[in-house]
């Protein structure tokens, strides 16, 4: 039985609207990190981050939603709709189409859910006490609600499903998608990532941790496994792919874009941020995804690291990729799309295999913006500067999230 | 009550997403697709803007725009 396909990709991410169009800059390498002005204005020491383009959410997402739904939500639902298009199963109407409903499943990954829900309403309930609460405050900021959203709009009843492994969560989001396409519980399973955290609080808090870079040049702040690196820049955004089983994209004509050939996944085990020094969870999900998938490191060409710019993960990602790949891995073109896009959190994961499926159609792996001198610690090809022509038969990409969350996808033709 | 009725009328179209041309004293708030969480959130506003609470167990009697406009004016005290 072949592994579950993919056909359709949509996304919104900092590098633009659209797969698209984020995928040629991602490929430009050019970085989107920029001076964000509410941030700023609220005095947060780090005020540089990676804005997806401006849009009309009650124009493009639907009258009222700038009321009634959390940004996070708008995103996704933006993702979702380019995605479904792409893979032909919807009507004008945004409804399901070419399969049944409900045996359509919907599974989301995010951090934090609604954030800038919080952040305009906490200060409300301070100032103007319980009584002046909004009543949509709660569907507006639950993290599910992304996903119920996509529901109601395109009427698919199968499982719905919202994961948190933080920076891992659209990848696992992916994973779980595959789980229940391959066990005959749906037959299609919306699955992506997205996350729109950028508030004071949350860019303060991250600084607070010394998880962000606090390199004020917007072309040089993300550097994945540079030797100067010194933390992430936030990054915001949504990306979704349709899962489908193998026959009933057949059975539809659908096209096939990609396979989520194996998935794997671990936890740590160590703390609360910090990933384990010895890469010891990555190299578990690594290694599970390559059983899963039956392949051998040999036939990776290219992996989508999760690549973040910090000096831990950086640090500890390489070794475990060194260690699971061994001397494959001096042929192995290793990329973080972090270095353009920032850290897009839940989001991450789901944009990134989007990017590693991309690498895959397109034979080239990305360059890794911001990276001018490799961290000598780093024993890996990591491509910089410009993409790189190449041939490639299967790809991963690795996410790996605060409190030892880990991810790894292996994708074929 | 009709400065009432074009308050009201206000405060919907520019905070609460209405079609002008959908709004007229009869329009339901299903029909305006409002829901019950939306007319919850209708009286915060009313209650910032027109100084008048419209109390939960009163939101039963509302099913149109002028069954609001009527609530309002008896809670206020103005002439109907």
């Amino acid at each position: 039985m072949k592994s579950p396909a993919i056909t359709g990709l949509g996304a919104i991410t900092p590098a633009g609207r659209g797969v698209e169009v984020s995928w040629h800059r991602v490929v430009d390498g050019k970085p989107t990190a920029a001076l964000d002005e509410m941030l700023a204005a609220a005095d947060v020491p780090v005020a540089l981050c990676c804005r997806v383009p401006d849009f009309d959410a009650d124009a493009e997402v639907g009258r009222g939603a700038s009321r009634r739904l959390d940004r996070f939500t708008h995103l996704a639902v933006l993702a979702a709709t380019e995605a479904l298009a792409q893979a032909g199963l919807v009507d004008d109407d945004g409804r399901i189409i070419g399969a049944d409903p409900d045996r359509v499943a919907i599974v989301l990954g995010s951090g934090i859910g609604g954030a800038e829900t919080w952040a305009s309403e906490y200060p409300s309930f301070l100032a103007n006490g319980p009584g002046r609460v909004s009543p949509t405050f709660i569907p507006r900021m639950l993290s599910n609600t992304a996903a119920g959203t996509i529901a109601i709009r395109t009427g698919a009843r199968g499982p719905n499903v919202t994961v948190n492994t933080a920076c891992a969560a659209g990848a696992t989001a992916i994973h779980v998608a595959r789980d229940l396409v391959r066990s005959g519980t749906a037959d299609v399973a919306i699955a992506g990532g997205v996350e729109a955290g950028i508030t004071a609080l949350s860019v303060s808090a991250f600084n607070q941790m010394g998880a962000l870079s606090r390199n004020p040049d917007p072309s040089t702040a993300s550097r994945p496994f540079d030797i100067d690196r010194d933390g992430f820049v936030m990054g915001e955004g949504a990306g979704v792919v349709v899962v489908e089983s193998a026959k009933h994209a057949k059975g539809r004509g659908a096209t096939v874009l990609g396979r989520v050939a194996g998935v794997g996944a671990s936890a740590d085990a160590h703390h609360a941020t910090a990933p384990s020094p010895d890469g010891g969870g990555a190299i578990l999900a690594m290694r599970r995804a390559l059983a899963d998938a039956d392949l051998d490191p040999s036939d990776i060409g290219h992996v989508n690291a999760h690549g973040t710019s910090t000096p831990l993960n950086d640090h500890a990602e390489a070794l475990a990729i060194r260690t699971v790949f061994g001397a494959d891995a001096d042929r192995l073109a290793v990329s973080s799309t972090k270095g353009v896009t920032g850290h897009l959190l839940g989001g991450a994961g789901a944009v990134e295999a989007i990017f590693a499926l991309l690498a895959l159609r397109s034979q080239l792996a990305p360059p890794t913006a911001g990276l001018h001198r490799l961290d000598p610690e780093i024993d890996l090809d990591v491509v910089a500067d410009t993409a790189r022509d190449m041939k490639l038969d299967a790809v991963m990409t690795n996410s790996f999230g605060f409190g030892g969350q880990n991810a790894s996808l292996v994708l074929t033709r | 009550m009709q400065e009432l009725y074009t308050r009201l009328a206000d405060i919907l179209t520019s905070q609460f997403g209405v079609d002008e041309s959908a709004l007229t004293p009869t329009a339901t708030f299903e029909a305006l697709e409002l829901d019950s969480l939306d007319l919850v959130e209708i009286t915060l506003v009313v209650d910032d803007e027109l100084g008048v609470r419209i109390p939960d167990d009163r939101l039963e009697d509302i099913v149109t725009v002028q069954d609001a406009v009527d609530v309002i004016a008896e809670l206020s005290g103005v002439a109907a």
